[in-house]
């Protein structure tokens, strides 16, 4: 049996007519955007679940000051080892921050895009972001300029940000109540007073709304930005999405909240449990009928630097940068030929991809979407479904290093990509991030081994493939019902996720579980 | 009549450029307010800005040597939560 490719498709059959290009694949919704658009995010690590593979992106740490509370932030919290929204090592002012930017894109020539994104709000600290805009825009123009925003103060700043090299924006927005944003956040910093409680959340939303439409108006993408929040706003976001859709958000990245006491958030310290891999799926699934969700977010530094996933920020500390001598034209004379090259590439396996699925669709082969087809595309109709032979879907962790290959150690992974087979074909899930298990010992505090971490982040997955997997691992893997499998080093991800599935297949592995049969019933 | 930036303070500018008086410079290992500038918005704003701003609790003092914002009174965190 072959099947098709597809992502970011709904895992059910979508609730209510899904409209044309919503609920696509990540390559089926590019195909479907209007192509200025498409342009734009094609080579856009964070638009593009595809681009992440390929493309680096790097953050510069110039927007220290806030002018909002979040429960789920600490601004005293400045830690090397952690990567999350908020955290840097260092504080740049705008020239040294320029200068990073252009060590880095001469050194890094897959950069495409560089974002401002805190630690604090870009938008509370105008001077100092639009200063290091204005300074790229002229010395680095084929570099993507991004801000991420909480969106309090972004309708006075629309006019400005659509005069620089930005055509994106991300808000961060976390509900459309006030009494959702009560329990969220506790103060803002609002025309030289401090607010708190429902006042202060009704000002933000009618702010963020205000500047998601202005946005639109002038033809900027905007991403919105969820962080699920259990109890609080889980239920709220899929009213979020419809309303940012309907605003004409392009695309909504629905995040775990990170709530680790230690961080001394006020969520932290109150016991504030993050969702579970489960409830995070469900609630971006149950958004996918509605709208683009984003999946492979990795909620990075405000400092983070190179591809998704990965952070190079420790080779570009300025005492390191000055040392460097750059040879700015000839780095974007590279940069060009490196874009061009992973352009190429994309653009090859893109047509390869759809003459794949041009020849399932001849041979007429049941559960086969092609990505043109009718609103309902992804997901056979049930008439279909009966006819397929019975098969759950099977979820697969991948280690990858990036290429979109299956290139990285089990033991050096310090994240996996979750991948959902199915009988309709392969999706993306989303990322779990461990402890690589080679740097060994125990982790903090609790005596628990990196082992034990990957296995239990791992939890649901019944394949990890690896470029190549160790004799020690093997058995506690197995044991966990986690099969490891080295026989695809270096395949693309979800051909090998495939073939993997369809070995299942035929050795009768994906037979209905007992209670899923008697749900069908 | 003149607030205090004490050592708790994270350096993070929120405050620097909403002084009226320019009252408040960057400084190693915080910021610092001149006593002698300091007006605590007296005349510009109903509310000292610095404080109003400022979203760590404890590191801006009155001239009491007080907290302008006391443990608990900005993240909500209970004082017991903020003890342990």
């Amino acid at each position: 049996m072959q099947l098709p490719v597809i992502n970011n498709t709904a895992t059910e059959a979508p609730k209510s007519g899904c409209s044309a290009g919503s609920c696509g694949s990540t390559d089926d919704q590019m195909n479907h955007l209007p192509e200025h658009i498409r342009q734009k995010v094609f080579n856009h690590p964070c638009y593009s679940e595809e681009a992440h593979h390929y493309f680096a992106r790097m953050h510069v740490a110039v927007a220290p000051a806030c002018n909002i509370q979040c429960n789920y932030c600490n601004r005293k919290y400045d830690c090397a080892n952690e990567s999350r929204p908020g955290v840097v090592s260092e504080l740049h002012h705008p020239d040294q921050a320029v200068k990073k930017v252009l060590a880095v894109a001469a050194t890094i020539p897959q950069m495409t895009v560089l974002g401002i994104a805190g630690p604090g709000d870009p938008l509370a600290n105008p001077e100092r972001t639009f200063s290091t805009f204005r300074q790229l825009a002229e010395q680095a123009p084929d570099i993507k300029l991004c801000v991420s925003t909480n969106g309090l103060s972004l309708p006075e700043h629309v006019e400005e940000l659509s005069k620089h090299n930005i055509d994106h924006v991300t808000i961060t927005i976390n509900c459309v109540d006030p009494d959702v944003g009560a329990q969220i956040y506790p103060w803002i910093f609002w025309k030289n007073k401090r607010i708190k409680g429902r006042e202060a959340a009704a000002i933000l939303i009618e702010q963020q709304q205000k500047g998601l439409e202005m946005l639109v108006a002038r033809g900027i993408l905007v991403k919105v930005n969820s962080v699920m929040i259990p109890g609080v706003n889980d239920k709220h976001l899929e009213e979020v999405s419809k309303i940012v859709k309907s605003k004409g958000a392009f695309l909504h990245n629905v995040m775990p909240l990170i709530s680790e006491a230690e961080h001394g958030t006020f969520y932290g310290l109150t016991g504030q449990r993050g969702p579970t891999h489960d409830e995070l799926q469900a609630l971006q699934d149950a958004c996918a009928g509605d709208m683009n969700m984003m999946r492979h977010c990795r909620q990075c530094r405000a400092d983070a630097v190179g591809l998704l996933g990965e952070d190079r920020g420790a080779e570009f500390t300025m005492d390191k940068i000055e040392a460097m001598e750059i040879n700015y034209p000839e780095a974007m004379k590279m940069r060009a030929e490196v874009h061009a090259a992973i352009n190429e590439e994309l653009e090859s396996k893109r047509l390869a991809k759809e003459a794949k699925v041009q020849l399932v669709n001849i041979q007429g082969l049941k559960g086969s979407p092609s990505p043109q087809s009718s609103p309902a595309s992804g997901r056979g109709s049930n008439s279909e479904k009966q006819l397929l032979i019975p098969a759950r879907p099977v979820l697969m962790a991948v280690a990858t290093k990036g290429g979109g290959v299956i290139n990285e150690h089990f033991g050096h992974a310090s994240e996996f990509l979750i991948y959902e087979a199915s009988s309709e074909g392969v999706r993306f899930i989303g990322h779990r991030k461990t402890i690589p298990y080679c740097e060994g010992g125990d982790t903090c505090g609790d005596g628990e081994s990196a082992l034990d971490v990957t296995i239990r982040e791992l939890a649901g997955c019944e394949v990890v493939l690896c470029s190549k997997v160790g004799y020690e691992p093997w058995g506690p893997l197995e044991a966990a019902g986690i099969q490891p499998n080295g026989e695809h080093a270096m395949e693309a991800i979800e051909d090998a996720v495939l073939k993997v599935y369809d070995e299942m297949r035929v050795a009768g592995k994906l037979e209905p579980k007992l209670d899923e049969q008697q749900k069908v019933a | 009549m003149a607030l205090e930036i004490i050592e708790s303070c994270v350096n993070c500018w929120a405050c620097e450029p909403l002084c009226p008086s320019k009252a408040i410079h960057e400084a190693k290992p915080h910021f610092l307010i001149d006593p002698d500038k300091c007006t605590e918005c007296a005349g510009d704003f109903e509310d000292p800005q610095c404080a109003t701003i400022c979203p760590i609790e404890g590191a801006i003092l009155n001239e009491d040597g007080n907290a302008m914002n006391p443990p608990g009174s900005l993240t909500g965190i209970p004082l017991q939560k903020l003890a342990a």
